[in-house]
């Protein structure tokens, strides 16, 4: 079976809700819109208190061609442009809206039949393009980059082919598996759409071997069409980092950065971002809602839940039995590239895969000792680097080093520190490092 | 509620630890370690005793009253390891007291100079072998041969395997091999020689218990293991006086070098690139100062020769960077 050529670890998997039918959670009192919830500029709000708004009206427009829209994902009236702290644990601007019944824009269309593409012959890759732009649909995997950006590579390169990114590499996580189980069909004509978008004829879904059920079905379903080959991928950590994706897939590695993925004609979109192409391109509905997954080994119940952006983290893990007494961390995302988040108030936004609750006893790391040499960590690490010498050159601040050694080629996967018999901070270090020299790069530019 | 706890990326740990990978070590030391109290009786369990329990003191001794850690680093393992692999490289008929001397200087002043575990330039057992090799020329070189289990000092000695090939060597006399034992003897141990070295079975399960624990990856005792058996082989064929590869294989620490000495984490280079150039030029150095050298052995100057390269190694040896292949 295949999978990427460098590195990797494969951390206990810890799927405990990989059974659980998506539920659909209840409507918040009040939903939280942060400004800034996708890379790029933040949205500028077009709506102001006291506004009446429904659902899946644009509340915010796009702050440059790297931005995104964001939409309401309740009915109800502005109750302030205010702040909120998010998943970063900072106090970000906010749009908060109190919800009052459930009235949607009549423009959408709810019904549960599926379109296919074969039913809109007119739509030209443009016309998808425009709509996902308008649509505000972002990576849902974490990344949030704005998923539009993606289908219109800089010139002189040309897309090959598009990768769907279905691996869920990170353990406890399952939102994109159930999705999978539950809509594949919508997932195929989301596929096809950017396909067409992006101008190939060839599509992948990429899924990990722990997912038997997903690979046999989306197999069928993909043999009604034509172009798009299910790959199943062995079960590895990054497998779902783009790099490491498109070399498991296509056998080709990206150079370092600051060359795309499209330099080797790939175009990776996350399979729940697929979905919501099908939903705006299809159904026109902008992206206002996701599948979140609220797991935890102490929690009584673990669900997949269909969830409106905006509903409090709170409110989810209240419906799974209520946080346990003896939480220490809430995790929101997987437990290896996660945001530990400062309270559980934090609303769900358009990246937020999984809310993660760990134990007191698992929260805390142990004490680091001295790096004994042992290479582990330059043996896990899937980019090719030396995590060991990346974190003393931080720690004597040789940012000049760091630099020679590509430290901007991280990208943050948590392999090495994850690896480390002597429980070093080794990515903490690292962070530090790659963000310094980055910014040292930045103003070298610039002069 | 208590507070949340804030922390970055990864919130998730693989388990494993410093402690564990040492003990590991020592597991895989085991079965060598049984053997040679078979073969060498009261006198191998006392020197591996007392040799463990002395490096054992002077890390916790130099750690607490010289250094002063904060951690205290007696518990990870590391010092019983290098007391076992200092034992492993000594007679059993040594005088007791060179023991504690060679403890001493592997722990007092490779391992704790520099800064304790992590942070030692060379192997603290083999540099406290190469220290007593030097210090002690006359103990460190006279044998009992094995199964001889209840006599210590008076016990029989013999020509080892490597005394016998240098001789050949010397009077270029390839006749003079016939004294060497027969090749299922060395496979068991039934040859003089230091208590780790001889019985070869015993060395090769450690190793295949680490490789399948992953404490060590296979690069540098293969790549040694092969370059031994070419370069020996080449040197056998040209002239019988040279002894045959498998003999050079089997006979003194090359086994237990190979497996044990030159995979010591702290001391060896960081990437596989690295530790296959490592492993070449251990397994090259060693025969030659087996052939052409003073000593009859060239394991532990070889290993300790490239623990002073493997800084330079690690600079010029860099993993295949991600992306690197593909430039278009
Ligand atoms: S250095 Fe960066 S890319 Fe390499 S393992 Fe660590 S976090 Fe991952
Ligand atoms: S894994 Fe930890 S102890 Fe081992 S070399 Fe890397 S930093 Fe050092």
């Amino acid at each position: 079976m295949k999978t990427f050529r460098i590195g990797g670890v494969h951390p206990a998997e810890n799927k405990l809700s990989a059974d659980q039918p998506i539920k659909v959670a209840e409507l918040p009192r009040v939903a939280v819109f942060p400004l800034s919830q996708h890379i790029g500029a933040p949205a500028k709000p077009i709506v102001k208190k006291g506004d009446k708004v429904k659902v899946g009206q644009m509340i915010a427009e796009a702050g440059g061609f790297v931005s995104a829209n964001i939409f309401s994902s309740v009915s109800g009236t502005v109750l302030k442009l205010d702040t909120c702290i998010d998943a970063s644990g900072y106090d970000k601007p906010a749009i908060h809206i109190t919800v009052e019944g459930d009235e949607w824009m009549p423009e959408i269309d709810r019904s549960k039949d599926i379109v296919r593409l074969e039913a809109r012959p007119d739509l030209t890759g443009r016309d998808i393009v425009e709509k996902i732009k308008g649509a505000g649909i972002v990576g849902l995997g974490g990344a949030t980059f704005p998923c539009h950006v993606k289908l219109c590579p800089p010139p002189g390169s040309k897309p090959e082919c598009v990768i769907i990114n279905a691996v869920e590499c990170e353990p406890y996580l399952t939102a994109d598996h159930r999705l999978m189980l539950e809509h594949a069909d919508e997932i195929i004509v989301g596929t096809l759409l950017l396909m067409k978008a992006a101008g190939v004829s060839q599509g992948y879904i990429a899924i990990e071997s722990n997912k038997p059920d997903a690979i046999q079905l989306m197999q069928l379903k993909a043999m009604t069409v034509y172009g798009i080959e299910v790959v199943p991928l062995k079960v590895r950590y990054p497998q779902g980092g783009e790099k490491q994706l498109i070399d498991a897939v296509i056998g080709r590695q990206v150079p370092a950065p600051p060359a795309l993925p499209v330099s080797v004609g790939a175009i990776i979109q996350n399979v729940g971002t697929a979905f919501a192409v099908y939903e705006a391109v299809m159904k026109n509905k902008p992206l206002f809602e996701r599948v979140v997954t609220v797991t935890g080994k102490s929690l009584g119940n673990c669900q997949n839940f269909l969830v409106r952006l905006g509903t409090p983290m709170s409110q989810l893990i209240d419906a799974c039995g209520g946080l346990p007494e003896d939480t220490g961390k809430v995790i929101g995302g997987g437990p290896m590239m996660g945001k530990a988040l400062p309270t559980t108030e934090v609303p769900v936004c358009k990246g937020s895969s999984g809310v993660l609750i760990m134990r007191d006893e698992e929260s805390h790391r142990k004490p680091a000792s001295t790096c004994i040499r042992c290479a582990k960590c330059v043996s896990a690490c899937p980019m090719g680097l030396e995590p060991y010498l990346l974190s003393a050159c931080a720690e004597t601040q040789n940012w000049e080093k760091m630099e020679k050694e590509m430290v901007t080629s991280c990208i943050e996967c948590g392999c090495c520190q994850f690896t480390c018999p002597a429980n070093r901070p080794l990515l903490d270090l690292v962070r530090l490092g790659k963000s310094t020299v980055m910014g040292i790069i930045k103003s070298r530019n610039t002069k | 509620m208590n507070k949340l706890t804030v922390s970055l990326s990864p919130h998730v740990h693989s388990g494993d630890s410093v402690s564990k990978n040492m003990y590991g070590v020592i597991i895989a030391l085991v079965p060598a370690m049984l053997c040679s109290f078979w073969f060498f009786g009261i006198g191998a369990i006392t020197v591996t005793a007392l040799s463990v329990a002395s490096c054992v003191f002077f890390e916790w001794f130099i750690g607490k009253y010289m250094l002063r850690n904060p951690q205290p680093t007696v518990t990870d393992g590391s010092a019983i390891l290098t007391g076992i692999l200092l034992a492993f490289n000594l007679p059993s008929n040594i005088p007791l007291w060179m023991v504690v001397a060679g403890s001493l200087f592997a722990i007092g002043v490779v391992k704790m100079t520099f800064g304790g575990l992590g942070c030692n330039l060379f192997n603290p057992a083999l540099a406290g072998r190469a220290f007593m090799l030097i210090s002690f020329p006359v103990q460190m070189t006279t044998w009992p041969t094995s199964g001889q289990p209840f006599l210590t000092l008076d016990a029989a000695t013999g020509a080892t395997p490597l005394s016998v090939m240098k001789a050949a060597v010397k009077a270029g006399d390839p006749s003079l091999l016939n004294d060497m034992p027969s090749l299922p003897d060395m496979l068991l141990g039934m040859t003089g020689g230091c208590l780790g070295e001889v019985c070869a079975v015993a060395l090769i399960i450690g190793l295949i218990y680490m490789l399948a624990k992953r404490i060590i990856t296979w690069h540098i005792p293969v790549s040694i293991i092969v370059t031994v058996l070419v370069f020996s082989g080449a040197l056998h064929l040209a002239n019988g006086m040279y002894a045959d590869p498998m003999s050079q294989l089997l006979s003194g620490g090359l086994l237990l070098g190979a497996i044990f000495m030159a995979t010591d984490y702290v001391t060896s280079p960081m990437t596989k690139k690295g530790q296959i150039i490592y492993g070449v030029c251990i397994g090259v150095l060693t025969i030659v100062i087996r052939t052409w050298g003073a000593y009859p052995e060239g394991m532990s100057f070889a290993i300790l020769i490239m623990n002073a390269f493997t800084p330079l190694i690690n600079n010029y040896c860099k993993p295949k960077r991600f992306g690197e292949e593909v430039k278009k």
